[in-house]
């Protein structure tokens, strides 16, 4: 037998919170000792991501690295497995989190121990998601990934973090019934849900309508679609830094993932039916949301409602069943997942010294922390799609491969370029240039230290590098997604 | 050595950006200069060879972005229209990065100027020398990052804050312009490489494309986009706002962006993008239409401003203006010719300017200058020939750049040729005019400044020397080059510009050859006697025509209203949905509303716990009886 390396992948930060926990000794030591041990868990985690990719056959449309045995008999099966549209978003997950980790272990004050427990699980339950291919198991690890989440925000969140995680849990929570609704029925009328075998039988078409809304309520939350979308700034403006990343970079993506599998791989007749309805909403949702962007006081909700413009793009490159849009939006979360890091990053760096959100308080910040400008300036023109970044690739791809089917859809998603370029200048105009003038209380305002550095730098690198060459990543999904557009072409 | 050409500006970029430290402020300006250079050295055989040969150079480099049909690639195309560009963008380039090297030298930012100037030249190449629509693009949007970021240099101020952002955003709006010509190729051509674009076109020549309920012919649709994008970089009417409030940025890079090289990409694009024009008579006249009034529209307002850097830009304008026209009545090779010759006279203009404002201390009203012609000699001499270029005297650059222009309205039979050629002969008059009061109030006169006369000097020979260099080309550029650029039987375009009728040649009748030399010289004495001899002639019509005055003073009032329009509406907007969609509706009767629902009737329902035995034996019994008659009634 293969060495299960996807059930590795998951379950070895686990591994890594039963080893801090079993720690004894004065609370220094423990600490200590938990930091180094979570670093270990999560490198070696990313290493042996890397060597899955190393592995991975990109000429293989279905899944690899399946491994499958018999948990609850003829109900749930544990199946894992992956194919080129789960592998960069595991590998995303695997490259974010020892980032959170360091930034967690330098920003971070209070509870540490607990914090990176808290992340490990997280861990966990996102690679989780990204590799289950039974609905039970999936819906599982997707529910599951809610209690470390809630408890970030809830525990290490700033004033009102307990309205935040409510709200938060609250909205997902009441999605993710209408999931769960939708697998027993499915269950109940094809008798598996093993997912290889549902895509492999067609589910009918009348069934197919029902289910789709059931998993789409549940997405659409946590993508998060207009008009569900109003816990997303909540949530990021109260949950500490390392917390916000893992929310944007890697949470946010389940839906998208899951419109894929789901939506698109198991109910490709309702999918093509309600096209035009997600189109709608996606593109209230970049309008709306970059709009709203363009007011906000607050530097998180402001990237917050950038996020929800963004996973627009996402949205449509999706539902658009071409090629282009699909890739596009493959890409678009990957490369979302980078820039939003970095922006939440900065936003962190500037809090953890001066200890406020509000653009108000920032002016010409240039002046005295030129480094952390450049990070923060390449962040934003990144963020606004600047070709020769990531951000590029996948709005470009998103939007071209939407006008193939729907012109409008795309010349309104478009506009959000001319958006995004106003927000997010706006933003760095106000705090970044200008006359240095910042509000904190007397407390000294220092560059990147080597860390933030480290962190930051990389992801510029990786920003760049997936704009150049964004092949790297296209290659790989090619032949899974040709899979999903040919299916999604044979039932039109 | 294409290659070189290419790569050396960004690795000189990238030096000076991250080692500056190690290698010392000097060694910047001097590595990115000399990496420039060459690059001009090269550029020039290249052109040369182009000439000789009509050799084009393709080069792939790297794999771009592969999804499904979509294959585009970052590569190298040279052909003799990206040859001239590349003489011109390295060779402004070069002589702008050696200039800075004086005129920034009391700034604390030197490397990261000269890192801005070479990111920028990196990104104009990568623009001109794309052989698809992508990368052109990428140039495209680069060289609007580094315009934000040269523009925004002094980035306390918070006038050229926000004149950086305006810069982009306005650029933005035609770059969606752009984006969507892009799609529609894709749509109906297929594919975003030139090659194969262009020998579809004639084949889609007579298909159209349905858009917003109407039907419309596809090519001119295609074309209408692309010249959105062409607008928005190259400041033409209605969104040209920007271009002005760029000169916030420090003179060599208006010099080098704002005149010679970047404002220009929009004519690159429309000549490189001819064989699509040329199938489209309707977006040629709108091109015609647009350049020809934007032509006039800037030169009316560069008469009354009073800023130096802000006439020369609004002169640019103009002079774009015209580029489109001719480029609009289909003679793209003249388009070109114009661009050529003026990048030379007006990057001259402004690092003169950039002299002039050096010689006064960072005084750019030229109403606060005057009378300083003998102690800034070389200076005046060499704006002087600048002038004489740009307003067409006999054969200077501009002379024969010009003159072809208005030939090319006067003997073409487009539907705005009548127009086009009016004002071309108008306005020509108008430059000669606003360049001449320019140069008069700032050299002669009465010198009218609060700071002494003897602190003016001249400026140190890194400057003076670019700037004859500059003068050189602005003399004799257009007698060369004429020939081989315009010439009758020229064969120097080839391919690279499509033809697809003969553009009308023929000679001129006299009365136009003799026309416009002199007008032009008649503007001189008569700009001599309204600005300097007789000042109260202008005073008093300005006095008479306040209305107007000032309708040319606020540039026709774009700015105000664009701001009314969008600036206001759009923050109004977002704060209205901000509040009252997220916070009052969608969280009012969303999760707030829902929490308020629960919380009441857990409430009520803690309410009936009152914990008193009797209220519990109350609702016991009415329960007990409740159930008894419904099973009796059952």
């Amino acid at each position: 037998m293969n060495f299960p390396i996807l059930s590795f992948l998951t379950f070895f930060p686990l591994v890594g919170v039963i080893f801090i926990l079993l720690r004894r000794g004065s609370d220094e030591v423990v600490e200590r000792s938990s930091k180094t041990i979570s670093i270990l868990v999560s490198i070696i985690n990313f290493i042996v991501s890397l060597f899955l990719w190393s592995k991975f056959d990109q000429s293989i449309s279905g899944f690899q690295f399946v491994e499958e045995t018999k948990w609850i008999k003829n109900f749930v099966s544990y199946k894992m497995g992956i194919d080129g549209i789960s592998i960069f978003l595991v590998l995303l997950t695997t490259f974010i989190s020892p980032l959170c980790i360091f930034a967690a272990i330098n920003s971070l004050k209070k509870r540490i121990k607990e914090f990176l427990i808290a992340i490990l699980i997280m861990q966990t339950f996102m690679i989780g998601v990204f590799c289950a291919l039974d609905l039970f198991l999936f819906f599982l690890f997707f529910e599951g990934g809610l209690i470390p989440m809630f408890l970030i925000i809830g525990i290490w969140g700033g004033e009102r973090r307990v309205y935040s995680a409510l709200k938060f849990f609250l909205y997902t929570f009441l999605g993710s019934i209408f999931m769960l609704i939708a697998i027993i029925a499915i269950y109940w009328n094809m008798n598996t849900l093993d997912l290889v075998k549902l895509m492999g039988s067609k589910i009918p078409e009348n069934l197919q309508y029902w289910m789709w809304i059931g998993f789409f309520i549940s997405l659409a939350v946590k993508l998060p679609m207009w008009p569900v979308h109003t816990w997303l700034p909540d949530a990021h403006v109260e949950a500490p830094t390392p917390g916000s990343v893992i929310l944007a970079a890697i949470l946010l993506k389940i839906s998208g993932y899951g419109f894929i599998r789901f939506s698109l791989g198991l109910f490709p007749i309702a999918s093509h039916y309600f096209a035009n309805f997600v189109f709608v909403l996606s593109v209230v949702a970049i309008v709306y949301a970059s709009l709203v962007a363009l007011m906000q006081t607050d530097m998180k909700k402001l990237i917050a409602y950038s996020s929800v413009a963004h996973m627009g793009y996402v949205t449509i490159g999706i539902f658009s069943f071409t090629k282009q849009g699909i890739d596009g939006a493959i890409f678009q979360m990957i490369s979302h997942g980078l820039i939003s890091s970095s922006l939440f990053l900065c936003v962190g760096v500037l809090y953890d010294r001066v200890h406020s959100r509000l653009i108000q308080d920032y002016s010409g910040v240039v002046n005295i922390m030129p480094k952390f400008a450049l990070v923060f300036v390449f962040s934003s023109l990144a963020n606004v799609g600047l070709p020769g970044t990531s951000g590029f690739v996948g709005e470009f791809l998103t939007l071209i491969g939407t006008f193939k089917v729907n012109y409008i859809v795309s010349i309104f998603a478009a506009t959000g370029v001319i958006l995004s370029a106003a927000y997010s200048l706006w933003l760095c105009k106000r705090v970044v240039f200008g006359e240095f003038k910042v509000n904190n209380h007397g407390e000294k305002l220092l560059d990147l230290d080597l860390t933030e550095i480290a962190i930051l730098f990389m992801l510029m690198i990786l920003t760049i590098l997936f704009g150049v060459y964004p092949n790297l990543i296209l290659e790989p999904i090619s032949s899974s997604v040709d899979l999903i557009v040919k299916n999604l072409g044979a039932v039109k | 050595m294409l290659y070189l050409i290419l790569f050396l500006p960004l690795l000189g970029s990238f030096i000076s950006a991250f080692f500056y430290k190690k290698i010392g402020e000097k060694s910047c300006q001097i590595i990115t200069s000399a990496f420039i250079v060459i690059g001009a050295i090269l550029s020039s055989i290249i052109l040369l060879e182009t000439i000789k040969t009509g050799k084009n150079y393709e080069y792939p480099i790297l794999n771009w972005i592969t999804s499904g049909s979509l294959k585009l690639h970052w590569s190298i195309y040279v052909d003799s229209l990206t040859a001239v560009m590349l003489v011109v963008v390295n060779s402004v380039s070069a002589l702008v990065h050696i200039y800075s090297i004086g005129y920034m030298s009391h700034d604390p930012h030197k490397p990261r100027f000269m890192s801005y100037l070479s990111l920028f030249t990196f990104m104009m190449l990568s623009l001109i020398t794309a052989d698809n629509f992508l990368q052109l693009f990428f140039g495209w949007e680069g060289v609007g990052l580094a315009s934000y970021l040269l523009i925004g240099f002094w980035f306390k101020k918070e006038s050229a804050n926000n004149a950086s952002m305006k810069a982009f955003i306005v650029n933005r709006v035609g770059d969606l312009g752009l984006l969507i010509a892009m799609f529609l190729i894709f749509k109906t051509f297929g594919t975003l490489n030139f090659g194969e674009v262009f020998s579809q076109a004639a084949d889609q020549s007579k298909n159209s494309i349905k858009i917003f309920g109407g039907e419309y012919n596809l090519i001119t649709t295609i074309c209408i986009f692309l010249f959105i994008g062409a607008m928005g970089k190259s400041a033409q009417i209605l969104l040209h706002t920007w271009l002005p409030d760029a000169m916030e940025g420090p003179t060599p890079v208006s010099a080098l962006i704002h005149a010679a090289t970047m404002v220009t990409a929009g004519v690159f694009l429309v000549a490189r993008c001819s064989p699509l024009f040329e199938y489209s008579q309707y977006a040629l006249n709108l091109v015609a239409f647009v350049g020809a009034t934007t032509a006039i529209f800037a030169a009316s307002v560069a008469i009354v401003q009073t800023d130096i850097k802000r006439i020369i830009a609004y002169s640019t304008c103009s002079q774009l203006g015209y580029m489109f026209f001719a480029a609009g009545m289909g003679a793209y090779n003249v388009a070109i010719f114009h661009l050529f010759t003026h990048a030379f006279f007006k990057a001259l203009l402004f690092l003169g300017a950039g002299s002039v404002i050096h010689a006064f201390h960072d005084e750019q009203n030229i109403e606060k200058m005057g009378g300083v012609w003998k102690k800034i000699p070389l200076t005046y001499a060499l704006m002087l020939i600048g002038t004489l270029a740009l307003t067409g005297f006999p054969l200077l650059a501009g002379f024969y750049s010009k003159d072809a222009i208005i030939e090319s309205a006067y003997f073409s039979k487009s539907l705005f040729a009548g127009y086009a050629f009016v004002i071309g002969v108008t306005t020509a008059f108008i430059t000669s005019i606003y360049s001449w009061r320019l140069v008069f109030k700032t050299f002669h006169g009465k010198y009218n400044n609060s700071m002494s006369f003897e602190k003016v000097h001249e400026s140190g020979p890194v400057m003076i020397i670019p700037l004859i260099l500059l003068a050189v080309g602005a003399i004799f550029s257009g007698y060369v080059f004429h020939e081989i650029f315009i010439g009758e039987n020229t064969k120097f375009w080839g391919k690279a510009i499509f033809f697809l009728k003969q553009t009308a040649h023929g000679h001129p009748p006299l009365w136009l050859m003799i026309l416009i030399p002199t007008l032009v010289i008649f503007a001189i004495p008569l700009s001599f006697i309204l600005f300097l001899k007789r000042k109260d002639i202008v005073e008093g019509f300005v006095n008479n025509n306040k209305p107007f005055y000032n309708f040319l003073l606020k540039k026709w009032y774009f700015d105000e209203l664009y701001d009314l329009i969008f600036v206001k509406s759009f923050r109004g907007i977002g704060n209205f949905l901000w509040q009252r969609g997220d916070v009052k509706t969608i969280d009012a009767y969303g999760p707030d509303g829902l929490a308020k629902v629960v919380k009441n009737l857990s409430d009520r329902a803690s309410r009936v716990q009152s914990g008193y035995l009797y209220h519990y034996a109350t609702v016991i019994l009415i329960g007990l009886i409740l159930i008894i008659s419904f099973l009796i009634i059952l």
